[in-house]
Order: structure tokens, then C-alpha cells, then sequence
């Protein structure tokens, strides 16, 4: 009985390895943040995909806020953040900086583009 | 010569609109101790003193046309707000303070008993505050005018666009002092309100500050920072934006990327202003007018 018990438990636990071994890890996709643009500006994911975004700002503080997928971060100056998105609606998403930086900050903005 | 401010609008060609009974319920009733009398006061936004380039290849004299605009009329304001963005921004601490100095010297001219400033993110958000205190004094403050509550709150210092638990703090402490009937005008640089956070018009904190307003039920907001006319209301709240004295920006997504309305050269200063709050009829009623600066020098 123990046997059967621990050979349950190995296959469970093995399910769950084979699980997570076969979870699709997510793609980076690497934004360089700057005054007064983000690099790339245009980004593409496609719909239902999970990505990881990872911004870097180069010079100081920044942010970065994309309302409609109700997502914002600070990226602060020589540092990186990592944003984790799973967009199930195709189209065009904008992103800004939220944080003023200056002469400019209003043209620092961006677009996630989800393809269908 | 001296115009009536309403011929010299006639005449001048001149725009305007009243909101009287728009205002969702505003009726300034007499608060405690004063009683609510009729009166007139200006708002003026976003003059971005020290922009140059082709949005307003005149920029430097809207500012003064405006100016101009006012001192000509006889019907006087008992006092002007400017909401902020008194001056563009620069990295140049030296230069930030020249032009407030320079903003400071042209709005000297205005003959009005009284200019209470706000401050803009160009204005407070590269130093939080530190020159524009220099220049204009506090960042958010509260004052009383024949009956009607004035709150002036501070959503640029903090460059995050956020308003703060301290100053919301103070606003529940000014508020928790008046009736929920009393008569109440808050003044701010950007929306207090989600209008359009794709293009960073909003408050990063809008919604503790909007709980914080909501149960006042005659309270109305005067902001700026949209460079447009725009009305809207969240719940009894109504929220007026203001036109620019440098450059119209386009409505709220209206296009896929923000950017100031190229400068019309048959149409010239088209979509800038300033606007009238006329609180009237023994206060029942709060009268927008908006008022165009072409041709404002007399």
C-alpha cells in the first residue's frame, strides 16, 4: 500500500515536473527607455501571447503606463523593470511615460500592437 | 477708450458659452459666517512662458495679448487663478527662474485686486516645487471668497502626477470643516480624473482624492493642463478644463499621437483663451465664458 501510495505520489509529482516543464516560457522583449522615446517604440505580441517586457532606462527616471491593459511601472534611472503581459484582445494598445521628465515628455510614448 | 468687457467681446468677435445650470446641482447657498454674494473671477492656464517654435510662432505675445484683454475691460474680476504651466520647462535651474521672473513681470500688468497661482508639471515637477515656491509661493492652499470655498490643490510636484496621502490629508482636514451643502470650487493642474491616461491626462491618484470630494454636493473643479475646453462630471461632481494661452492641443484621442494643433496662419491664436466663472444670482448660478484672445490688444 505504501508503494502504490509513494508511486501516486512520484506520478503526480512527475505530472507536475512534465507540467512545468512544458509551461511555454515567456518571451522578453527588451525597451530601452530614454529622454524622450522608447526603443522600440512599436512593439508586437501576438494575441493570447504571454511576454515579459523588460525595460531599462538609460538616463533617469521614467515610467511606463499602458492603461487599457491596466499596467504601469516605474523604471528608474540605471535600472530595470519587468512587466508581465498576456494581451487576449488584438489591437493597438498605447503606452506613455508617466513620470515628467522634461521638455519632450509628452512625445514619449508608444504603442503595443497585439496581432490578431 | 474703455470698452464694456461684453461690447469689447462683441466687437472683438468673440466667443463665448454659458454653463449656467450645467453644473450638476451648484447652488451657493450662504456657508457658515459668510454669506454668498455675486461675483466674477478669471481663469487663465498653461501661458508656457518661454516656449518657443511653430505651435505658436507668437508666443511671446499671447501672454501679453491676454493681459491686454483683461486691463481692457471694465467689468473687473475680484481676482484671476492661473492653473498652471505659468512657464514652459527646461533642465536649466537658472533659466527656469528667469522665465518665472519674466511671467511674474508680465502678469504684473494685470490691474485685478488679487492672482492666485497653481502650479503646472512644467512649472514644479524637475524640482518638485523648489523655484515655482521662490516665485509664487505655495504649492496648494485653500482660500474664501464672499461665501465660496477655494481649494487649490498640487498634482504636478510630484512627478508621478500624483496629488500625495499628506496634501489629501490636508484636503480631508479643509473639507471636514465645511458642511456637505457648502459652496466649494477646487482648482488643479491636471484632471483630477481619468479623462485620458493614454495621454498622461489624468491624477495618479484621482480616485482617493475624488472620494475624498464626493460627498459635497455643490463642488466644482476648475483645472487646465488638456490645452482645450473640456467638460465632463464624475458623479455630482462637474470638471471644467480651460484653454491654453500657447497652443490648442487635439481632444482626448482624438488622434494616435498627442500633439499641439499646428498654428492656423489665417486663424491666428485660434483656440487659445481664457475663460469667466460669473457666480451669479445670488449664487444659484455658476456662468461659464469663454473668451478668445485674438485681437485682445486694445
Amino acid at each position: 500500500m505504501r508503494r502504490l501510495c509513494s508511486a501516486l505520489l512520484l506520478g503526480l509529482l512527475a505530472g507536475l515536473g512534465s507540467a512545468a516543464a512544458e509551461a511555454p516560457v515567456p518571451r522578453v522583449i527588451k525597451i530601452t527607455a530614454k529622454k524622450f522615446e522608447y526603443s522600440p517604440s512599436e512593439v508586437h505580441i501576438k494575441r493570447g501571447e504571454h511576454v515579459v517586457l523588460e525595460l531599462t532606462s538609460l538616463d533617469r527616471k521614467h515610467g511606463f503606463k499602458l492603461p487599457e491593459l491596466g499596467i504601469r511601472a516605474d523604471v528608474p534611472p540605471g535600472g530595470t523593470a519587468r512587466v508581465e503581459v498576456t494581451a487576449e484582445k488584438a489591437g493597438r494598445f498605447p503606452f506613455a511615460c508617466d513620470v515628467f521628465c522634461g521638455d519632450g515628455h509628452d512625445d514619449m510614448a508608444g504603442t503595443l500592437v497585439v496581432d490578431p | 477708450m474703455q470698452f464694456d468687457r461684453r461690447e469689447l467681446m462683441k466687437l472683438l468677435g468673440l466667443g463665448g458659452v454659458v454653463l449656467g445650470s450645467g453644473l450638476p446641482g451648484f447652488s451657493l447657498a450662504a456657508s457658515k459666517g459668510q454669506p454668498a454674494q455675486d461675483f466674477m473671477f478669471l481663469q487663465l492656464s498653461d501661458s508656457h512662458w518661454g516656449f518657443s517654435g511653430p505651435p505658436n510662432p507668437q508666443a511671446d505675445r499671447t501672454l501679453k495679448e491676454a493681459v491686454a484683454a483683461v486691463n481692457a475691460s471694465k467689468e473687473k474680476p475680484d481676482f484671476i487663478v492661473f492653473t498652471g504651466d505659468l512657464t514652459h520647462t527646461t533642465d536649466d535651474d537658472a533659466l527656469r527662474r528667469k522665465r518665472m521672473a519674466e511671467f511674474k513681470a508680465i502678469v504684473a500688468d494685470l490691474r485685478v485686486p488679487k492672482i492666485y497661482y497653481l502650479p503646472g508639471e512644467h512649472d514644479a515637477s524637475l524640482d518638485k516645487g523648489q523655484a515655482y515656491q521662490e516665485n509664487f509661493g505655495v504649492l496648494h492652499q485653500s482660500f474664501v471668497h464672499k461665501g465660496v470655498h477655494f481649494i487649490a490643490l498640487d498634482n504636478v510636484s510630484d512627478p508621478t502626477g500624483a496629488v500625495g496621502d499628506t496634501q489629501i490629508d490636508w484636503l480631508k482636514s479643509e473639507l471636514g470643516k465645511l458642511d456637505k451643502d457648502a459652496p466649494i470650487v477646487v482648482l488643479a493642474h491636471r484632471p483630477l480624473f481619468d479623462l485620458y491616461p493614454q495621454w498622461d491626462w489624468a491624477t495618479a491618484d484621482s480616485a482617493k482624492v475624488l472620494s475624498v470630494l464626493e460627498p459635497y454636493r455643490h463642488l466644482t473643479v476648475f483645472y487646465g493642463h488638456i490645452h482645450q475646453e473640456n467638460h465632463r462630471t464624475t458623479g455630482a461632481i462637474a470638471h471644467h478644463s480651460a484653454k491654453s494661452l500657447i497652443f490648442p492641443l487635439p481632444a482626448p484621442g482624438s488622434l494616435p499621437k498627442k500633439a499641439p494643433v499646428p498654428w492656423d496662419p489665417e486663424h491666428p491664436g485660434r483656440g487659445l483663451g481664457f475663460r469667466e466663472v460669473e457666480v451669479k444670482d445670488r449664487g444659484r448660478t455658476l456662468a461659464l465664458e469663454e473668451y478668445d484672445v485674438r485681437g485682445g490688444r486694445v
